[in-house]
């Protein structure tokens, strides 16, 4: 009941409750990370003595924040310290401050705690490492491994990042609806980047766990914000895309393409999650970007092997994801489905007009190849693959363009 | 006499569980089930989907109105439930122990059945 692993799961999940609490208190994140991290020091003392309280997020907020003010107090007077005893005495003085925690304001603690993560004038890159940091609570030296830098430079980066959210002046009153679903969207694309940074990890690199971290932030965000289609869409989903997992890669680490995968490896119970979430979803009759990639991913999830797959249905999807959001990347997507039903030819015209503003993106070159390798097209097919390789992002990604490569050299 | 364990814990937790420490408790809690399916205890079990999956039907008014999320907001969710068919509340209880050996954290409730149909479509 009290082992540290138990108590370890359960300080993570009342985490964002209980940073976002003590940031609405504090109005500082070192302040508001401080008391938490002396919450939590308390908590593994005092938990495996008297047994874990009743709502984990109100003790610690409780805790920290009478911490901080214990801190102030005693630098100032020397007044000793209440015994952590009278604090673990929780009944009394947790129920009314859980009654305080009401719904609503609790909902925007832990959106202004992740709002306050993906301010605009941040870059991604320090979105996602302050994300993980305030939010998940992943130590500094885990993001660092993720992300392959050293220690410092992503201490350092956390800091900048710290230091210009602090200047951006983030409003502390309950905001307005608008402003609300702003904050909403905002979060939805930072949470999509962290499970974005792990999908396309390999399984074996330290960045791999940060998906399943996305899909937990996104049930956080769901609990929220339970009748959210769009919600519903995002957590869909990165459930279906992560339901892949397993097959995606080759032992020797190289991508295994989605018509070549191994369907008995997908998992099922991944899949039936995002599928009933879907099924919510569009009950709303509120379509967006995310719930139409969810039904796209859903497409293929439901195709027992490869040449079962519906393209015309997901061409449909695509020309809608078109109009809700134009984009090159978009129309590249549509042109695999084009292939399919109409053959290379069409798909390698359409995508033709793309290639200016995609010309650092190496799934055109690599989408591209493929279409002239299809058409026989060999020579215009291998400088599309070079192309490709020389703007890989990962090993794994020019390992499966080289091994195209390989398969024209007989043909020549 | 039947009985159901229904099994509540934090679904914050349970759900942010990695795949390796899910396979773990399942695997201790399917060596508590084999025993007591050799024993001819264990009834029907299920484990549910987090609540963020679920939908609710009020049905207090007409037309009823359909609620995404689960019906009550609460520290700990009904992640699942076990039948059981045991002599008395003791024996329920030693079962219940049991799974919470193999698996700790949260809440058995253990409810006496008053009706139990069984699966029309098992011949």
């Amino acid at each position: 009941m009290t082992d540290p692993a138990w108590i370890d799961a359960t300080l993570t999940a009342a985490r964002p409750a209980a940073m976002g609490a003590l940031l609405r208190y504090f109005r500082d994140l070192d302040q508001a990370e401080e008391a938490f991290q002396e919450a939590c020091l308390r908590a593994l003392q005092n938990w495996p003595k008297n047994g874990p309280p009743r709502d984990p997020a109100a003790w610690l907020i409780l805790v920290g924040r009478n911490a901080a003010l214990d801190a102030v107090r005693r630098s100032a007077r020397h007044v000793e310290l209440p015994s952590d005893e009278l604090l673990s005495d929780l009944e009394d003085s947790e129920a009314p401050l859980a009654e305080r925690l009401d719904d609503s304001q609790y909902r925007d603690d832990v959106l202004r705690l992740m709002f306050t993560c993906c301010h605009p004038e941040l870059p991604a890159t320090q979105q996602i490492a302050l994300a993980l940091r305030i939010v998940s609570g992943l130590t500094v030296k885990q993001i660092a491994r993720a992300f392959l830098v050293t220690e410092p430079a992503m201490e350092q980066r956390i800091t900048r990042a710290k230091a210009r959210v602090g200047a951006a002046q983030i409003p502390f009153e309950t905001p307005g609806a608008a402003e609300r679903a702003e904050r909403l969207a905002a979060v939805m694309t930072m949470t999509y980047l962290i499970f974005n940074e792990g999908y396309s990890a390999g399984l074996d690199e330290g960045r791999a766990p940060l998906a399943g971290e996305a899909i937990r932030l996104a049930r956080l965000l769901l609990r929220l914000f339970p009748g959210e289609p769009e919600v519903l869409g995002l957590t869909a989903l990165m459930l279906l895309q992560q339901s892949r997992r397993a097959a995606r890669f080759e032992a020797s680490g190289e991508i295994v393409l989605l018509e070549d995968q191994d369907r008995s490896r997908w998992d099922r119970e991944l899949i039936a999650e995002g599928v009933a979430l879907m099924d919510k979803a569009v009950r709303h009759n509120r379509p967006g970007p995310y719930q139409v990639q969810a039904a796209i991913a859903a497409i293929h999830s439901r195709a027992a092997k490869a040449a079962d797959t519906d393209w015309a249905a997901i061409d449909s999807l695509y020309n809608a994801l078109e109009s809700m959001q134009p984009s090159p990347v978009v129309t590249l997507n549509r042109a695999v489905a084009i292939a399919k039903i109409c053959g290379p030819g069409k798909a390698l015209e359409m995508i033709a007009p793309l290639e200016q503003r995609l010309s650092g993106y190496f799934h055109y070159f690599g989408a591209k190849g493929a279409f002239l390798w299809q058409l026989g097209r060999t020579a215009e097919a291998r400088v599309a693959f070079d192309r490709a390789i020389a703007l890989a992002g990962s090993p794994a990604e020019a390992a499966h363009i080289r091994r195209h490569l390989d398969r024209l050299i007989p043909a020549e | 006499m039947l009985y159901t364990i229904l099994c509540y814990n934090d679904e914050k937790v349970v759900w942010s569980w990695s795949q390796e420490e899910d396979q773990a408790v399942m695997g201790r809690l399917r060596k508590v089930q084999d025993g007591l399916i050799k024993r001819g205890v264990l009834g029907p079990s299920l484990r549910l989907m987090p609540t963020t999956a679920a939908t609710t039907l009020r049905k207090s008014q007409e037309p009823p109105l359909v609620l995404d999320g689960p019906f009550a907001e609460t520290k700990e969710q009904l992640l699942g439930f076990y039948v059981i068919d045991v002599e008395n509340l003791d024996a329920a209880l030693g079962v219940a122990r049991e799974l919470a050996a193999a698996n700790p954290g949260g809440a058995y409730e253990i409810r006496p059945v008053a009706l139990f149909n069984p699966d029309p479509r098992v011949a």
